[in-house]
């Protein structure tokens, strides 16, 4: 494990989410909100088209930052996330982050997840366990 | 209008969920994670889990079931129609493996106005079969135009 300082990048993820994502996610979330699943539902109620869920957005995240222990799920300890922008499939997503703090072998690393010019998610704060 | 906070402080019942291998496969998949921990038995057990382990986001999944009646609750009064979820926190302890039956309980943390919009956060706690802490989460679920 390279040793991780204040001011580093961690590996950037990048994700382009295809058109049926949202359904599958919809099955393995259980979360069947119309508005990710049904565009034509989602051009009723003002949606430029039928969007991302954000608890994918943030679970990302969380798999960005899992990533710098190696992918152990154990490692990541807290996460907390403010979701913004909406997101939609059919587009490049990248999450990118910034080490802020190290203490001993735990790191807090802020994150970002952005589609095009849209920040999906913001002042991410993952702690992680190295 | 003046926001409804008679659900400040209000808990709900708990509901159980109980984790099983093909459901952990399927929620990684859907986020591309590819660790053989979440997929394999014998390599999840290599790395020292009881079995299969979930992703830590699969929390949303066992403690979903637990935050809805408060969200649905006629006494919190939230309008469906304008809510976005607009932040979450997971805290975790223990990690969530196949077979685990793991117990949720949700509480309504605070419902505030802030520039006409209103602020509902809630909080669960999950536990497993063991009573061990493994997640507790915080939704905060904004509604426009209060």
């Amino acid at each position: 494990m390279a040793e991780l300082n204040v001011g580093d990048q961690i590996p950037e993820l990048r994700v382009t989410p295809d058109k049926y994502l949202p359904h599958r996610y919809a099955g393995a979330s259980g979360d069947f909100n119309p508005i990710h699943i049904d565009d034509e539902f989602a051009k009723m109620v003002g949606l430029p088209r039928n969007i991302l869920h954000g608890l994918y957005s943030m679970g990302l995240v969380a798999k960005a930052n899992t990533a710098l222990a190696g992918g152990d799920p154990r490692a990541l300890k807290r996460l907390s996330v403010q979701m913004r922008g909406m997101g939609v499939p059919e587009q490049e997503i990248v999450v990118t982050g910034t080490v802020k703090a190290v203490d001993g072998d735990r790191v807090t690393v802020d994150t970002v997840a952005t589609q095009g010019e849209t920040a999906l998610i913001k002042n991410a704060e993952a702690e992680v366990q190295l | 209008m003046t926001l409804k906070t008679d659900a400040v402080g209000k808990e709900w019942p708990a509901t159980t969920y109980q984790v099983g291998r093909e459901k952990i496969k399927e929620y990684a998949n859907a986020l591309g994670i590819d660790n053989p921990v979440h997929f394999d038995v014998e390599a999840a057990r290599a790395a020292g889990y009881r079995d299969v382990v979930a992703p830590p986001m699969f929390a949303v999944v066992y403690s979903s079931p637990g935050v809805g009646p408060a969200i649905l609750d006629p006494e919190v009064a939230l309008n469906f129609a304008a809510m976005v979820h607009g932040g979450q926190e997971f805290e975790w302890g223990e990690p969530a493996c196949s077979g685990d039956e793991i117990t949720t309980s949700a509480k309504c943390l605070s419902i505030e106005e802030k520039g006409g919009k209103g602020f509902y956060v809630f909080e669960t706690n999950s536990v497993n079969q063991d009573g061990a802490q493994v997640a507790r989460g915080t939704w905060t679920l904004i509604v426009r135009g209060v």
